[in-house]
């Protein structure tokens, strides 16, 4: 297999033999994210001969409005190369929270990269843009938000939202949204953008993208929501190990009854696996031990828009805006049907007494057609 | 016995529903029943305190299979009624559901007076829809559509079925499952509430007219005095 190496310039299994890895480790790694890209098996030696092959992609990753939850689930996904190669010291030429440089020489190291690379690196984006108030809501090195990014997604081959505050502005933009909190995907508009929404982001489905890029040296196929759907073309719900229990009709009613304990369905306890399109079902949380729902609480929809606003967590039902907290479809719809009921009758009484002259008419005819016909 | 013949009146046959809108109507009854309560259910399942195991019983499924069929024949239903006020007689014509002229809102002005708000004596004439109903339907033809795009989202992740695959744009399109959800749910009040206007306003106009509008949607006939016959022939030539 040929290895073109460059010199300044690594491919990424330079850096991963140079960290000590063994081949066999590599050849493990390739093979999982060929896995979770869902390729096919020849797909493996395809990830291998690009990661042996391909100079590393600069990436940026820009903090914003955010917790860095995201982060802190890349960094945890389950095979250690993620972490060590694909953040450490291969790819991340700027992170504010990962990086050692600090101060001047990080904005010179994004500076020198944004410069070098223009038009090749990949800027990689966690949390909101605040916009009320000139942007004063978030500033790093005396800039705005929305400037530093701006300026970095001017040279980005394509950016990548990370998590729910970067894709669809999460708790920042909950109502009433108090710093204009926005999405990336609102504030930049001509350039490709991958949304993997999430709070967080499944560690290995944000590698997975990654890998792609760099493996095809494309951006995944993505669905209408921008979303890459190797793992968000399927809902929670669909490959649900409580599913049968859903299909059955039988759930758990409150979260300390008999039906809990016998692991039965969370829907009527809120879970919103039903509407939520998310890996968390299949790839599951911390090197696959576990996700929500098989740890007995329901899935509160994190990577869907504005999930917080949507209604409580652990309730089946959908607040509706302009109606106050906590009202619903159908208690306005039954307070309406009350309403139209009260104003049937009303008509109704109305009728008799308007229409009297009308109504008795007919009833003289008729009952005049009776006798007749008794005759 | 001369005085009261006199004031009887003759009526005079017309045949207003043709039988693919009887037909219509009737499967569309059916189809917002069913979808409307195995929706609550879906929406909001009773509690079961059940000893066995998940593979004994289906009835959830089975009621979402009951929503899923129904959705089906009520969205090509309503694509026939489209079709069918195209081709249909002068009853069943779509401009008796948009207003294109001045007549139609004057005579919708004329239904709020005399019917709704009684404010004016005397009765409304009309063989057909009268202006207000008909546009109170062609707000029921957005309510269909919006339910049909809502609900179809829904469904388009869960089957790869041609037609359910046409409503992918939706669930992006809106901002997600959630919103989809939330509008589907709300949208099905505005049936629930249609229906009950709409069964107490066809008892109105019989127990007021007398001219069969209960049986019309049976037999497809109405009836309208022989006066009333010249009268709108002389209307419509002049």
């Amino acid at each position: 297999m040929a290895q073109i190496t460059t010199i300044g310039r690594k491919t990424y299994y330079d850096d991963i033999i140079e960290k000590g890895y063994s081949r066999r480790d590599f050849m493990k790694f390739c093979a999982m994210m060929a896995a979770y890209l869902g390729l096919e098996s020849s797909g493996v030696a395809q990830v291998a001969q690009a990661l042996q092959t391909q100079h590393r992609v600069p990436v940026i990753w820009l903090h914003f409005q955010e917790c860095t939850c995201c982060s802190e689930s890349f960094i945890r996904s389950s095979h250690p190369i993620v972490a060590d190669i694909l953040l450490d010291k291969l790819s991340l030429d700027y992170t504010e929270t990962l990086m050692a440089a600090s101060g001047h020489q990080a904005e010179v190291a994004k500076a020198k990269t944004m410069k070098d690379y223009y038009g090749e690196y990949i800027l990689c984006v966690e949390g909101t843009v605040p916009t009320d108030n000139n942007g004063v809501y978030c500033c790093i090195g005396g800039r705005t938000a929305e400037d530093i990014l701006k300026e970095a997604a001017a040279g980005a081959k394509a950016l990548i939202a990370w998590g729910s505050c970067a894709c669809n502005g999460c708790v920042q933009a909950a109502y009433p949204n108090p710093t204009s909190a926005t999405p990336i995907h609102k504030i930049i508009t001509d350039k490709p953008i991958i949304r993997v929404p999430g709070c967080p982001p499944i560690g290995e489905v944000m590698a997975g993208v990654l890998v792609h890029i760099i493996t095809f040296g494309t951006l995944p196929e993505l669905d209408g929501a921008k979303r890459p759907k190797a793992f968000y073309s399927k809902r929670v719900h669909d490959t649900c190990q409580r599913r049968a229990f859903y299909d059955a009709g039988l759930f758990v009613e409150t979260f300390d009854d008999e039906n809990a304990k016998k692991g039965y369905c969370l829907y009527k306890v809120g879970c919103k696996g039903p509407m939520t399109y998310n890996a968390c079902s299949v790839t599951r949380w911390n090197n696959g031990v576990s996700y929500p729902i098989q740890s007995g609480h329901g899935c509160i929809g994190c990577s869907e828009d504005n999930y917080w606003d949507a209604g409580p967590l652990y309730r089946r039902m959908q607040t509706f805006p302009g109606f106050g907290i906590e009202s619903n479809a159908d208690e306005i719809g039954i307070g309406a049907a009350v309403l139209t009921a009260g104003g049937l009758a009303a008509h109704a009484i109305a009728t008799n007494i308007r229409k009297n002259k009308l109504i008795e008419d007919l009833i003289t005819e008729g009952k005049e057609s009776e006798k007749e016909l008794k005759k | 016995m001369n005085d009261l013949a006199m004031h009887f009146k003759h009526l005079r046959r017309v045949f207003v529903w043709e039988l693919p809108v009887r037909v219509y109507h009737w499967i569309n009854a059916l189809a917002i029943v069913v979808l409307c309560v195995t929706g609550f259910i879906i929406g909001n399942p009773p509690g079961i305190m059940f000893g066995g195991e998940a593979h004994e019983s289906y009835w959830f499924g089975t009621v979402r299979f009951l929503h899923f069929a129904s959705a089906y024949i009520f969205l090509f239903n309503f694509l026939f009624r489209l079709y069918w006020g195209f081709v249909g007689n002068k009853y069943a014509n779509w401009k008796n559901f948009i207003p294109t002229n001045r007549r139609f809102f004057k005579e919708m002005w004329e239904v709020l007076k005399i019917d709704i708000l009684q404010i004016k004596s005397g009765e409304h004439l009309s063989v057909g829809h009268n202006a207000l109903a008909g546009f109170i339907y062609f707000l029921t033809f957005i309510a269909f559509a919006v339910q049909c795009i809502t609900g179809f989202g829904l469904y388009a992740a869960m089957s790869h079925s041609l037609i359910a695959r046409m409503f992918v744009w939706v669930s992006p399109f809106l901002g997600g499952d959630f919103a989809l959800r939330r509008w589907h749910h709300a949208a099905m009040w505005f049936f629930i509430l249609f229906a009950m206007v709409h069964v107490y306003l066809v008892f109105y106009h019989d127990y007021v007219e007398g001219r069969g509008e209960i049986s019309s949607m049976g037999g497809g006939w109405k009836f309208i005095e022989e006066e009333v016959f010249e009268e709108q022939n002389s209307k419509t030539s002049a």
